[in-house]
């Protein structure tokens, strides 16, 4: 009796999970991919489709092929600003790339250290930059080097050097350059972080066998951390690139979406607001903003596709 | 027995109580809907306290049923913010109008409607309305409320001090400017390159229309007789680049509203300047202030003075309320709100043909170069800017590089000339 009444059960429970579909599955998998869909996948496709088109004056709008595209890469007064935009776009990510990712990895050896006292305290305060709003960061950093009242200009008089100072934000040779640096003082914090959580996670019995075996604390950090350590640096280097290649809020709100002088701190984000919101007179174009949004697109996907195929596949994941 | 039917008449008693408090929310509604609301657009937040306890009240007494509310985004915003409300059908009933193109832009798409039949646009003139207009002239699309007149403020006091007098022609006023350098306590000219339109519209539009003769120089670049090259308006650009030397330190980096500060805390002596500056100062400044009109050329020359129709609004084609909309911008053109608008934000000058006496001494000296002078509007506005590149764009580009020293006069010229021609047929020639 016993025995009857487990194989039935058995046999019930067994035979229909095997063909039934993993419900269970898609019904985890919905939420997020509901979510994805409706808040970033539609819009990205809408985004495409919409750079196809161009639209008249009464509003109207019809289907052009690429024509938007050939008009952001032929057409001078186009093609001209596209490319500012990229070139400084670039450099804007290359001084995040050194500047901003050395210090983070240099702040991260510091923090680090085996006997340093407050190192929590460091660590927040290193890190509150990055939850600050822009608009309060730029307002800061104008102020500070506001070569009126800014704190700035009267800090380097008081040690000798006020000749040093000039009006850096706006200056076309410097503005770039000042407004990467404010960029950078922001999201320090970041890759500080990231690459802490990477160097704890070394296990100490690597190091103790590297000083055993004689070697000083710089080959400690070039032969057995830093090797270590290079996913997490790879992932940092992909995560600075696509925020770079979005950024938009600091230059507007320190050099307004005109992103002066002379388009100097104008980078893809700026210059697509231009181009899809308008400005003064300049009136928007939503289908032209969707093409230089999918260009953006495009750009950022390359860089991706290079990182993932270039150098994550040859980075090898150390598990202790 | 006795529980059933109770539960049947509380059953009962709920229903009713449901429609009840239905029908209430829909007569709410619909007393609503009778007392019109209407939601004005704006990027005059600076304003809001003026709408909202001056105007509005006014508009009230007379027509106490309609309601309004006053709802402003900041000025750099405020054209993204309301086509992204216009697109979405959330946008206000009232549209403030951004002068010429943008608001065309707008009544092309079928966002504002026609206001031709609306009472008061009667008491405009042709000028006022331009801005407002089709280019043939013959629908309006949105009411005008108020121009703004560029000049210079000074600061009296530094200037009775140093014993100045208020320049009438360009050289005379360098020579103001010299001797307030050689003083050397003060800044001579208030202005920065960084915001770049203080650089085209405080100074290029400002002193330019003496140059190229106002309505006269303004028309003959839109027919193509006049080109950016031509000597009043490389003139213009040279004249601007002299101001260098007199401009505060580092004013590259110079802000609007650092200028702001820099006139009204006393340090700078002179300040190009827009009419709206006037109520700002009013607040701020706690030294006597007056306005001088842009110099002449030469002594004697006609004077010309940039007027510019600034300000307009227009009904929103989409707004539930269209007749309590048309009965708002009824008013707006009538003298009472000229008297009002004109008194509580002196700098904002109405365009209606009533006369209106303006309190403040100094808006009152502002709008008295009218009686003077010749009005023109910025030449960059009116069809010039309808191109890629953008003509306006250009000129604070060019305008902020030449004050910077990074660019020569006739190489701002050629530039805004070239990307003129670059679309434009009438200079392509």
């Amino acid at each position: 009796m016993t025995d009857l009444t487990a194989s039935s059960v058995q046999s019930t429970d067994v035979v229909p999970a095997r063909s039934r579909f993993p419900i269970h599955i898609a019904v985890f998998l919905a939420p997020a991919l509901a979510i994805y869909t409706l808040f970033s996948i539609y819009p990205l496709i809408d985004t495409i489709r919409l750079s196809l088109y161009a639209g008249d004056e009464t509003g109207a709008r019809s289907f052009v092929g690429l024509q938007n595209f050939e008009t952001l890469l032929m057409d001078p007064n186009w093609s001209g600003q596209f490319w500012n935009a990229l070139t400084n776009n670039l450099i804007f990510f290359a001084i995040h790339m050194v500047v901003q990712n050395g210090i983070g990895l240099g702040l991260a050896m510091l923090l680090s250290l085996p006997r340093l006292t407050g190192g929590s305290v460091y660590r927040t305060l290193i890190f509150l930059p990055t939850m600050l709003s822009v608009v309060i960061i730029g307002f800061i950093w104008q102020l500070i080097l506001n070569p009126l009242w800014g704190i700035a200009p009267s800090l380097l008089k008081a040690v000798g050097l006020g000749g040093l100072f000039g009006p850096w934000l706006g200056q076309e040779s410097t503005a770039l350059l000042t407004v990467s640096l404010i960029s950078v003082w922001q999201f320090v914090g970041i890759p500080m972080m990231l690459i802490y959580a990477a160097l704890l996670n070394i296990p100490d019995d690597l190091l103790d066998a590297a000083t055993v075996d004689g070697a000083g604390p710089f080959s400690v950090f070039w032969f057995v951390r830093l090797p270590l350590i290079l996913p997490t640096l790879g992932v940092v280097s992909i995560l600075t690139f696509v925020a770079n290649f979005n950024a938009f809020d600091l230059i507007y709100a320190i050099k307004g979406a005109l992103a002066g002088p002379n388009f100097s701190t104008d980078i893809l984000g700026t210059f697509f607001y231009r181009t899809f919101f308008g400005f003064q007179l300049q009136v928007g174009s939503p289908t032209m903003g969707a093409a230089v949004a999918t260009a953006m697109l495009i750009i950022i996907l390359i860089g991706i596709l290079i990182y993932l195929f270039g150098v994550q596949r040859r980075l090898q994941r150390h598990t202790f | 027995m006795k529980t059933l039917h109770s539960k049947a008449f509380r059953r009962r008693a709920g229903q009713l109580l449901a429609t009840a408090s239905v029908v209430a929310a829909a007569l709410a509604f619909a007393n609503a809907a009778s007392a019109q609301t209407l939601t004005i657009e704006s990027w005059r937040n600076d304003d809001a306290e003026v709408w909202n306890n001056k105007i509005i009240p006014a508009f009230n007494k007379k027509h106490p049923n309609i309601k309004v509310q006053f709802k402003a985004d900041p000025p750099t915003e405020y054209n993204a913010a309301l086509n992204a409300r216009l697109a979405g059908g959330t946008a206000g009933d009232l549209i403030t109008c951004r002068p010429f193109d943008a608001s065309l832009d707008l009544f092309k798409k079928g966002n504002l409607v026609s206001i031709n039949d609306v009472k008061g646009i009667e008491n405009f003139s042709d000028v006022a309305k331009s801005a407002w207009s089709t280019d043939d002239g013959k629908t309006t699309f949105c009411m005008p409320m108020a121009s703004v007149i560029h000049g210079f403020v000074y600061n009296k006091e530094i200037f009775d001090e140093l014993k100045l007098t208020p320049p009438k022609t360009m050289a005379e006023f360098h020579a103001v400017l010299d001797k307030i350098k050689a003083d050397g306590k003060y800044t001579p000219i208030a202005m920065g390159t960084a915001d770049q339109w203080e650089a085209a519209t405080m100074g290029f539009q400002n002193i330019g229309v003496n140059y190229w003769k106002g309505e006269e120089g303004r028309k003959a670049l839109i027919e193509g007789k006049q080109k950016f090259t031509d000597k009043p308006y490389v003139d213009t650009f040279k004249e601007l680049a002299s101001w260098a030397p007199y401009m505060g330190d580092g004013y590259k980096a110079q802000k609007y509203p650092d200028t702001q500060n820099l006139f009204t805390l006393g340090r700078a002596a002179i300040y190009p300047a827009g009419s709206w500056d006037v109520p700002i100062f009013r607040k701020q400044a706690d030294f006597e202030f007056d306005a001088f009109a842009p110099p002449v050329v030469n002594a004697g020359d006609k004077c010309y003075i940039s007027d510019h129709t600034d300000i307009a609004l227009g009904i929103n084609a989409k707004s539930q309320n269209m007749e309590a909309a048309k009965t708002f911008l009824s008013w707006l053109a009538s003298p009472e709100f000229a008297e009002i608008y004109a008194n509580e934000l002196p700098g904002f000058f109405p365009l209606s043909k009533a006369k209106v006496e303006v309190k403040d001494p100094v808006a009152a000296k502002f709008v008295g170069w009218r009686g003077d002078c010749e009005s023109s509007i910025r030449n960059s506005y009116q069809i010039l800017s309808r191109g890629t590149p953008n003509l306006e764009n250009e000129l604070w580009n060019v305008s902020a590089q030449v004050m910077n020293g990074t660019m020569k006069p006739e190489e701002a010229a050629k530039k805004v000339e070239d990307g003129l021609a670059s679309w434009y047929e009438p200079h392509k020639k």
